[in-house]
């Protein structure tokens, strides 16, 4: 009988299919990040069941940390009809000639560019102007953050300003509060109370998700909405 | 296949031109497939699919120049009273506490893992209330209303724990109200006679 030779086979693969997939894969992913400025402070959200998603533009964003220092936002882009989707420019503008602080162009593209500011007005040309390290110094100082109080009209309370103005330059701003798991509840009182008393009474905070227990009535009203 | 005539001019290759060896056009395509998934997971890791939730809370109007008459009333009968107090406890009472001279059952619930406890509480409440309405010592449209009053010492946390109840439980009346000195009191008058609910 003649031996049986087994062919040699070669060990190459061809890498073109896995080449695609990893493209597209790679083409997703980059699609699907946003890159965003680091915020200056870490919030750790407490979670609810809400499955409301935070909508993408038209968001004013008001964080307090677990030193309860309060810091303050609004988005980039939000629909309008008027000003060209640039209302961090129109906010820090109105916040200038408001409060006179005297900002450099350059310290308002700063300001444009950055994400959330948690400084009191007397500072805030100072942190614009600073470099990357320095800003982080003064976001870590225990002295941080906007001052709040419990009223609108005192001139302390300098959160009802940033509010106002911020108002004027986008009036469909919606107000979303994210406050820190140990977020004192004091923190959290002096800012329910100035939207109350600028007569807003309608806010969101920021959560994460949770599962809603199973037995309780919104399980079974989730539970009827499925069958339907 | 294109190929690129290289042979120049129009002459023919006499015998004894060597013809150029066809090289593959195949490419190894292992550092590129390499590369792919380097990057994959270095996007993998930046992109945050899940977007954050959020809460919507409708805060009862509320204006120093309203009238006392103008002012909702909550019916003692349907009223369940929330004190939040520091350690993530829960006090839990039946009414308003109006009356300061007959101090309310404060039940004592834990909230700093689970809202187990409180749910059992407030969900008797409601079953109270329904069987009330069903007896006719309530109105058809009378239902049970939560008033939530966080202490200076609790936390973000707790306030959200609270309200989040709120939904799981189905109620619809529910309102976030200042906390009074005579609340206090009850919760000290609590904790002095149960020192290990601290």
């Amino acid at each position: 009988m003649p031996k049986v030779k087994m062919a040699r086979k070669s060990t190459t693969v061809d890498m073109t299919a896995m080449c695609d997939v990893a493209f597209l894969l790679l083409t997703f992913f980059m699609l699907a990040t946003k890159f965003k400025k680091n915020e200056p402070i870490m919030v750790k959200t407490p979670s609810s069941i809400s499955q409301i998603t935070v909508p993408d533009t038209s968001i004013m964003l008001i964080t307090v940390d677990n030193k309860d220092r309060v810091f303050f936002s609004i988005d980039r882009k939000f629909v309008s009809t008027y000003n060209n989707n640039e209302a961090r420019l129109a906010l820090i503008d109105g916040i200038d000639q408001y409060k006179g602080l005297g900002l450099t162009n350059n310290e308002k593209v700063e300001f444009q560019n950055g994400a959330s500011v948690g400084q009191p007005f007397s500072r805030l040309k100072q942190y614009l102007s600073s470099s990357v390290e320095q800003q982080k110094v003064m976001d870590a100082a225990p002295d941080a953050g906007i001052p709040v109080d419990t009223s609108a009209d005192v001139p302390t309370n300098e959160l009802a300003q940033w509010i106002r103005v911020a108002r004027n330059s986008n009036p469909y701003l919606r107000i979303c509060i994210k406050g820190d798991v140990n977020t004192k509840y004091p923190a959290i009182d002096k800012i329910i109370s100035t939207l109350g008393s600028m007569k807003i009474f309608r806010f969101n905070f920021i959560t994460d998700l949770e599962q809603v227990p199973p037995g309780t009535p919104a399980y079974q009203l989730a539970q009827e909405e499925k069958k339907k | 296949m294109a190929e690129l005539d290289t042979s120049g001019g129009g002459h023919k290759k006499g015998p004894g031109v060597k013809k150029g060896k066809k090289l593959s056009t195949r490419v190894d395509l292992t550092p590129m497939v390499d590369l792919g998934f380097l990057l994959i997971t270095f996007f993998m890791y930046t992109t945050t699919l899940a977007k954050p939730k959020t809460m919507e809370i409708n805060m009862p109007y509320k204006d120093p120049n309203m009238k006392v008459e103008d002012q909702s009333k909550v019916k003692e009968s349907t009223a369940l009273t929330l004190l939040l107090s520091k350690g993530h406890m829960v006090y839990a009472y039946e009414g308003i506490g109006s009356d300061p001279t007959k101090p309310p059952e404060l039940k004592p619930a834990n909230i700093s893992k689970s809202t187990k406890a409180l749910r059992e509480i407030i969900l008797a409440k409601k079953e109270a209330v329904q069987n009330l309405v069903r007896s006719g010592a309530l109105g058809p449209t009378d239902r049970i209303t939560v008033l939530i009053k966080p202490d200076t010492t609790s936390t973000f946390k707790d306030l959200v724990d609270v309200f989040d109840e709120m939904t799981i439980d189905d109620v619809k009346v529910y309102a976030k109200v200042d906390i009074t000195p005579q609340d206090r009191e009850f919760i000290k008058l609590t904790e002095a006679g149960n020192p290990q609910a601290q």
